[in-house]
Order: C-alpha cells, then sequence, then structure tokens
C-alpha cells in the first residue's frame, strides 16, 4: 500500500514526465525550432516561429495530453466497474456511437463543428442504449453489461464498415483517420482537458471506495459502499470521459486499456494513486506519440492510434515479463 | 435496555420464485452464538447475506442495533454488523496487508489514508489468524486456507459489535477450525460480540454455540439452544440422513449411520 507520500512523490515525477512530453512535442516538427525560441514563444515574445509553436504545436499537444488522460482514466474505472482487467473504454459501445455518427458526418463531407457533434450525439447515444438495456431488468450485473455493451459495440461496427463500404474514395481517408484516432482534426483542446480536470475532482474522493468495489459488489457493500450509487456514477463519468475524448481525437485505441495495466504493474491498484497516475501517464504516452506521428515521416501524418500501439505494445510486455509471478 | 445487535422480524426470505424462510423472529443479542446449519440450498447463505442487510428481504423486517437496517446508510451498517462472504476475489491483485486494511473503511473519511494506528490493528489482526510475517505477500500466493484466514482477518479489523459468518471454516484445516472457532467465542465472552455462523458441523456448531437455527428450506425454521435443538433425531430429519449420537465430555459428537 503506497502511504500519502509515496503517492505524492510518484505523482510529482509522473507530472515531471507530462510536462518534458509535452515540451518535446513542442521541439519536434517538420521545422526543427530551437528551444530558446520555444521559450520565448510560449513567454510571449513575437516572432514566425511562435506562431507554430502556440497556434498549431501546443494546441495540439493539450488536446493530445488531455484525450490520453481522458482515456487512460476511464479504461481505470471501466476495469474496476466491470471488474475485469481486460475492459477498455471502448468495451461498452461509446467509441462505436462515436463513430457512426462521425461517420455519417464524413460521408455526407459536413463541416468540423458537424462532424464533432454527431460524433458526441452517438457516443452519447450508445451510453444511453446500453444502460437502460442492461439496466432493464433491475439486475445491472457486470456480464450483462459487459454483453449489452459488446453487443451494441458490435452493432455499431457494423454500421461503420457500411458506411465506410458505400463512401466516396476522396473522403476515405479521413473516415480511416478519425476510426485510428488522429489529433489533426483541429478540435479545440480545451472541453477535454476541462473534463479531464472534472473527472479527476469527481473520481478522486471516491478512489478508496472503488479499491473495495474491485473486490466484489456485496464485499464492497457490507464493508460500507454505496454500491448501486458508485456504479451508476463510474458508468456515467467514464462514458463521458469517453466521449468527449472521442469527440476530440477519434478512437484512440490502447491507451485505455494498457496505462493502467502499466501503472498497475509499477505501483500496485490503490485506486487513490492509480486514477491520477494512469490520467497523467495516459496525457504523457500519447503526447509522446502524436509527436512521432507527425514527425517520422513528415510531412506525411501517421495516425497516432497506430503509434500508441507501436509505443504500448513492447513497454507492456517488458513490464509483465519483469514482473515476478 | 439496549437494543439488540440484530433483530429480524417476520423475516421472508425468496430467491427465484421460492420461499426459503418465512415468518423468521430472532434476535442476536451482545454475547451470544448462534449457528444457521441447514441442507445444501436450504437458504443459509441468503438468510445470512439478508440478516448483514445486504439483500432486501421478500417481507418483515431487520434491524440493525435498534434501527431500521433499510434506511441505514452503508456505512452506519458496516460499524454494526461485519460480514464473511464464501467467496473472495480480487482480479487486479493485492498484497495481504492491503487485504486486512480493507476492513478500516467504514472507520476512515473520505480523504483519510489508512494511518499507521490501523495498520497496527492489521497486523494484530493477522497475527490473530496465524498469518503474521506474510503482509507484504501478494495474496493470489496465499492457500485457499490462508485466503480463508486473510478474510477472516480483514473482519476483525473492521471492529464491528456483530459477525455474521458464511462457513467461516472452509478450506481450514483441523487446527485452524478450532482456532477461529475460538477466536470468535473469545469476541463473545471477553467483547460482548454477537456472532452468527452458517456451519456444517453439527459439533462444532453444540460445542461452540448457544442457539442454533435449523432451516428446512421450505420456509421453516427452527431455533432454540443447541442443547434442546441439536439431537439425533432432529438432526437426523434436518439432513435427511440417519445420524448417531455420542456424548463424551461433555461434548456431543454425530456420526452418520
Amino acid at each position: 500500500m503506497p502511504t500519502r507520500r509515496r503517492a505524492v512523490v510518484t505523482l510529482v515525477v509522473l507530472g515531471l514526465l507530462a510536462a518534458a512530453s509535452v515540451l518535446a512535442s513542442l521541439l519536434a516538427g517538420s521545422l526543427a525550432i530551437p528551444p530558446g525560441e520555444v521559450f520565448a514563444a510560449l513567454l510571449g515574445g513575437g516572432g514566425g516561429a511562435a506562431d507554430i509553436v502556440l497556434q498549431l504545436r501546443l494546441p495540439r499537444a493539450l488536446a493530445g495530453f488531455a484525450c490520453g488522460g481522458l482515456l487512460a482514466l476511464a479504461g481505470a474505472l471501466m476495469q474496476v466497474l466491470l471488474r475485469n482487467p481486460l475492459a477498455d473504454p471502448y468495451v461498452l459501445g461509446i467509441s462505436g456511437g462515436a463513430g457512426v455518427g462521425a461517420m455519417f458526418a464524413l460521408l455526407l463531407g459536413l463541416p468540423l463543428i458537424a462532424v464533432d457533434g454527431l460524433a458526441f450525439a452517438g457516443a452519447f447515444a450508445a451510453m444511453l442504449l446500453v444502460f437502460g438495456l442492461a439496466h432493464g431488468d433491475g439486475s445491472w450485473t457486470q456480464t450483462r453489461l459487459l454483453l449489452t455493451g459488446v453487443i451494441v459495440a458490435a452493432g455499431c461496427g457494423a454500421l461503420v464498415a457500411l458506411m465506410l463500404s458505400i463512401a466516396e474514395e476522396h473522403r476515405l481517408r479521413g473516415m480511416l483517420f478519425w476510426l485510428m484516432g488522429d489529433l489533426g482534426q483541429g478540435t479545440p483542446w480545451w472541453p477535454a482537458m476541462l473534463a479531464l480536470v472534472i473527472a479527476l475532482v469527481v473520481a478522486l474522493p471516491f478512489a478508496r471506495e472503488l479499491n473495495l468495489l474491485a473486490r466484489g459488489l456485496l464485499q464492497a457493500q457490507a464493508l460500507g459502499v454505496a454500491v448501486d450509487r458508485l456504479r451508476y456514477a463510474i458508468y456515467l463519468l467514464a462514458s463521458l470521459a469517453t466521449a468527449i475524448s472521442v469527440t476530440t481525437a477519434g478512437s484512440i485505441g490502447f491507451v485505455g486499456l494498457v496505462v493502467p495495466h502499466l501503472i498497475r504493474l509499477a505501483i500496485g491498484n490503490d485506486q487513490r494513486l492509480l486514477l491520477p497516475a494512469s490520467a497523467l501517464a495516459g496525457g504523457a504516452l500519447l503526447v509522446l506519440a502524436d509527436t512521432l506521428a507527425r514527425t517520422v515521416i513528415a510531412p506525411q501524418q501517421l495516425p497516432v492510434g497506430v503509434l500508441t500501439a507501436l509505443i504500448g505494445v513492447p513497454l507492456f510486455l517488458f513490464l509483465l515479463s519483469r514482473q515476478p509471478r | 435496555m439496549t437494543a439488540p445487535l440484530l433483530e429480524a422480524r417476520g423475516l421472508r426470505v425468496d430467491i427465484g420464485g421460492t420461499t426459503l424462510v418465512d415468518a423468521l423472529d430472532l434476535a442476536v443479542g451482545a454475547g451470544e452464538r448462534v449457528a444457521i446449519l441447514g441442507r445444501n440450498g436450504a437458504g443459509k447463505s441468503t438468510l445470512l447475506t439478508t440478516l448483514a442487510g445486504l439483500r432486501r428481504p421478500a417481507a418483515g423486517s431487520l434491524l440493525l442495533g435498534g434501527d431500521d437496517a433499510a434506511a441505514l446508510p452503508p456505512r452506519q451498517a458496516a460499524l454494526r454488523r461485519a460480514w464473511l462472504g464464501q467467496f473472495q476475489n480480487d482480479p487486479f491483485g493485492s498484497t495481504v496487508l492491503e487485504t486486512a486494511l480493507t476492513g478500516r473503511h467504514p472507520h476512515l473519511g473520505r480523504w483519510d489514508w489508512e494511518s499507521p494506528r490501523d495498520a497496527e490493528l492489521a497486523r494484530g489482526a493477522l497475527a490473530a489468524v496465524g498469518l503474521a510475517g506474510l503482509e507484504a505477500r501478494p495474496v493470489h500466493t496465499l492457500s485457499g486456507g490462508e485466503r480463508q484466514r486473510l478474510a477472516i482477518a480483514a473482519l476483525l479489523t473492521q471492529a464491528s459489535p456483530l459477525y455474521l459468518l458464511d462457513e467461516p471454516l472452509s478450506h481450514l484445516d483441523l487446527n485452524h477450525q478450532m482456532a477461529v472457532l475460538g477466536l470468535f467465542a473469545g469476541a463473545a465472552r471477553d467483547c460482548g460480540a454477537g456472532v452468527v455462523m452458517v456451519l456444517h458441523d453439527p459439533a462444532l456448531a453444540h460445542r461452540f454455540c448457544d442457539r442454533a437455527l435449523l432451516l428446512d428450506g421450505d420456509g421453516r425454521a427452527e431455533a432454540g439452544a443447541v442443547d434442546a435443538l441439536l439431537t439425533a433425531e432432529r438432526l437426523s430429519r434436518l439432513y435427511g440422513h440417519p445420524l448417531r449420537q455420542i456424548d463424551d465430555g461433555g461434548h456431543r459428537h454425530f456420526v452418520p449411520e
């Protein structure tokens, strides 16, 4: 069990790591900008480089950090809610619903605001649908919730495939990038960042109760947790966090599944530390992945979802193999 | 006069459309030990979760420490009764000490972290069940019996006045069976704890409890002092298998024919 002091130290280290990742993303790009000019731009100095740093790279890095944090936090919450280590933010169909909305907008060639709006509406609709169906008979068990979510996700996947197959050739690339996750869409960063802060503030007071929830519903209830209320709240929180992230950057895979496990392997499963640490690490991982995505074969860009998996898989396997069993 | 730790009034327990227990009146006061006996599927565990306030009764009411359990906030209920389930699991893994500390949850405020005093209580509880020195071990490396004792240690750290135990002896070897029953008998005698436990061995029920509650599984339940109720004749009917009673030094033993 981490002490409060160890928790603070861990979070400070992860916070520095996150800041470093954002800084790296400001420095790197198809146009190399020296650190001096980056700092000058951040401190309000003008110059040609300032526009690139402040208008392009900084918003994109902040959006990446917020989305990574939201996904990792939602993943950690879903894993506790379903008491299943394989759960991720997308397992209950939130991204599927968003995908249907976004593909529909892209298929018709609607403007960005409509893509975002329909993506969020789709995610929200999927959330309500899964909640309503899973809650139907009042049992609201993990298995029922998981099955409902997986089936709704499958249905959404079919609709997305349908729209991809009838889409015009020149729209396909944009649609595929959205599906793989892409931070280059120009959606503003601040709603996601605001959502991340709110989600953390809401979730952290309940972290010790989440520790108990992971051990079983009756067990948690016997120890004094208002289990039903807590589960509704987590479902809502994790779903909204996922919906906002997916609206901002498409369905970036892997972060939500793997970051909570990475943190768990490194520092244990106490949710009081796991939740904020996952948010910081998820944000840092996504910023780094996005920086690579836009520099590896610059000026060409890769979808960031590809990079998160390429970075995350070896890192995860390394930590797993090092773990004494 | 203080209210009993637990009081059931006209309690009915249903599961899957059948009534397991009907019109049960039961009060457990400080220092009392009650054994629940019955066949598999007679509703022992379901009744115990209902008595813990974790399951809504089909009819009747349940009072914990004099207050209606249905209206009691979960945390208040956790301070009035501790419940040991049949199954413990933890899909994400944790250490022995972390698990023992879970019992402290109802005693801590929302922002509190476990204090050194809580850790001390948990170490004491681990020592009481013979798990001293294993604090840092991951739970999944423990044997079934060790896990059961760990669950009992977590229960002890909860420090509530009433223990509801569902098969507390499962997976335990003979030595630890006696130790665990002795532990709860001591808690009842010295601290005035109430203990209600589901047991499968009528001899141990006779030896370690004051009263027995026999569940026939069809709604009928019979409660009474162990001396009067735990006889070969009554238990033969309960289990549907003839039993012979052997008295030895004040203890009763029941041998299947």
